[in-house]
């Protein structure tokens, strides 16, 4: 009886989440393109689908992705875990490298493996006419994504402030984007926000907010936030950076030699 | 009935393909570095099943429903020609994708209960569901603001990389008057904003509009709408931030 109560409440409010997009598509359909809505059926079937796969999604996730992160995070960061072979039992961020490492490993795995951004990149490879190539599109997002993941576990750790990162990190940005062809600018802003899908958002936050839990002298409200924030970050460099190479070599490859070795030349007398 | 199964059956496999990777990585750690007992692995299986279900059912339902008269209507919009109703439609679009996004709903519950342990607000489950409430309308205007002015952008041939660093600044200079406990959540939500709902929406959005255009690049001018929904949500997010920590 409990459950049935628990499920029937949790349908209902994820009705309430649908309501809104649902209502004014249909609004929009009936009074301002004035079109019939064609396949009743079909539609009334999707929904139901929809709203009991949100509902199961939020209790699947409450029960398995956020314990899941926590857990991780609680098991890496445990003394006894820690101070395998160390024998001091002062903390320091470099002890935890094996956060280091599992941070960067999930983002790089979920990244590869993101629907969304192969879509995204095929769609660059056809409208760059092959300059871009889809793997070397989809290695750079994962990387970008690892290494903000990772980066944001250190700061986590080390308790430094998050906005100095991501003031860094805008800067770096804007550098880069005033160097960068201007077609890839677009498709490299938005690579940041794809990237984080529904199933790895829940997990690096709980990730997050496990390791300020358990890391001493961290608070999970001022510390367990931003991983997320870093991992749409990232992505925007990393993928700007890899336009730049291209383009760099690109370049080098239409010259012959002889005139890249005087190129050479003539910047590393300039930059001297 | 075939057909119905063979694409249900692409579907799981998307959903395994999604969680593959974490359990994967996951299990490397648990077996070769942590080798630790997991205590409570039976509820984590069923969880994961769960999700994997959920997530399943969510993105066919979507396909089935939401997807196909949503893309129609924004190549229909954009075709018709009408700015006034184009702009009210990227609105609501990017609010009611949001209020649905499943990761916005997860990551505002887990923010409540971090605000409430902390005592930021009150630890009643009223407290924290006003606070939940709050956030997620908050972020869902922000998107709704975000695709009003990147499809103006589109539509006037703005340039994005100046509006982007705009909103760095504004980014930047909130967090200066922001309290504290709220930058992590507000940066945060930039990221969490655009998944499973929002995002094929409005690349369909984006590209309907910039291909329907004469003199438009689809590469150019049709991406950069997720960039702005990934930023507005921080500056609106802290502006919330700062309101409630004035009354």
């Amino acid at each position: 009886m409990d459950m049935m109560s628990s499920g029937l409440k949790t349908i209902l409010s994820t009705s309430l989440d649908v309501l809104p997009i649902v209502l004014f598509i249909f609004l929009f359909q009936v009074f301002v393109i004035r079109q019939p809505v064609r396949d009743l059926g079909r539609l009334i079937a999707g929904l139901a689908f929809t709203i009991v796969g949100l509902g199961l999604f939020l209790v699947g996730l409450e029960q398995a992705l956020f314990p899941l992160g926590r857990l991780m995070a609680e098991q890496l960061t445990h003394p006894e875990f820690l101070l395998r072979g160390v024998g001091t039992v002062d903390f320091h961020w470099s002890h935890y490298s094996w956060v280091y490492v599992f941070a960067f490993a999930i983002g790089f795995a979920t990244t590869i493996a993101e629907p969304a951004l192969l879509a995204v990149a095929m769609k660059a490879n056809e409208t760059s006419g092959g300059a871009i190539h889809v793997w070397g599109l989809r290695v750079a997002v994962a990387i970008g994504v690892a290494v903000g993941v990772s980066l944001g576990c250190f700061r986590i750790i080390t308790g430094l402030p998050l906005q100095i990162f991501i003031l860094v990190g805008y800067i770096i940005v804007v550098i880069q984007t005033i160097w960068s062809p201007r077609l890839i600018i677009p498709l490299a802003y938005d690579s940041g926000g794809v990237t984080t899908s529904t199933v790895t958002v829940p997990l690096i936050t709980a990730l997050g907010l496990g390791l300020a839990d358990t890391v001493p002298g961290r608070s999970p409200l001022l510390d367990g936030f931003g991983l997320v924030a870093f991992a749409s970050l990232f992505p925007i460099i990393s993928v700007l950076a890899y336009a730049q190479l291209t383009a760099l070599r690109e370049r080098r490859a239409s010259r012959s030699k002889s005139d890249l070795v005087r190129e050479a030349e003539s910047t590393f007398k300039e930059t001297n | 009935m075939t057909k119905v199964l063979r694409t249900l059956w692409k579907h799981v496999a998307g959903s395994v393909r999604d969680l593959a990777p974490i359990v994967i990585v996951i299990a490397f750690f648990q077996y070769f570095i942590l080798q630790q007992p997991m205590d409570n692995a039976l509820a984590l299986v069923s969880g994961a099943i769960l999700v994997l279900l959920g997530l399943t059912l969510f993105v066919y339902g979507l396909e089935l429903a939401l997807f196909p008269i949503g893309e129609s209507l924004a190549h229909a919009l954009a075709r018709k020609g009408s700015v006034f109703w184009l702009l009210t439609f990227s609105f609501l679009l990017g609010f009611g994708t949001t209020v649905a996004e499943p990761a916005l709903t997860a990551v505002a519950n887990e923010a409540a209960q971090v605000a409430a342990g902390a005592g930021a607000i009150g630890d009643t489950d009223e407290a924290r569901s006003r606070y939940v409430m709050g956030l997620r309308i908050t972020v869902a205007l922000s998107v709704g603001v975000a695709l009003l002015v990147g499809v103006l952008r589109i539509l006037l041939g703005w340039s994005l990389p100046l509006l982007i660093i705009s909103g760095y600044i504004m980014v930047i200079a909130m967090t200066a008057v922001a309290p504290p406990e709220i930058v992590g959540i507000a940066y945060d939500s930039g990221g969490v904003t655009t998944s499973t709902v929002t995002v094929p929406l409005v690349a369909a959005l984006g590209v309907g509009i910039a291909s329907s255009l004469r003199d438009r690049n689809p590469m150019t001018d049709g991406f950069g709408l997720i960039a702005f929904a990934s930023l507005t949500p921080m500056i609106f997010v802290m502006a919330y931030g700062s309101i409630i920590a004035w009354i």
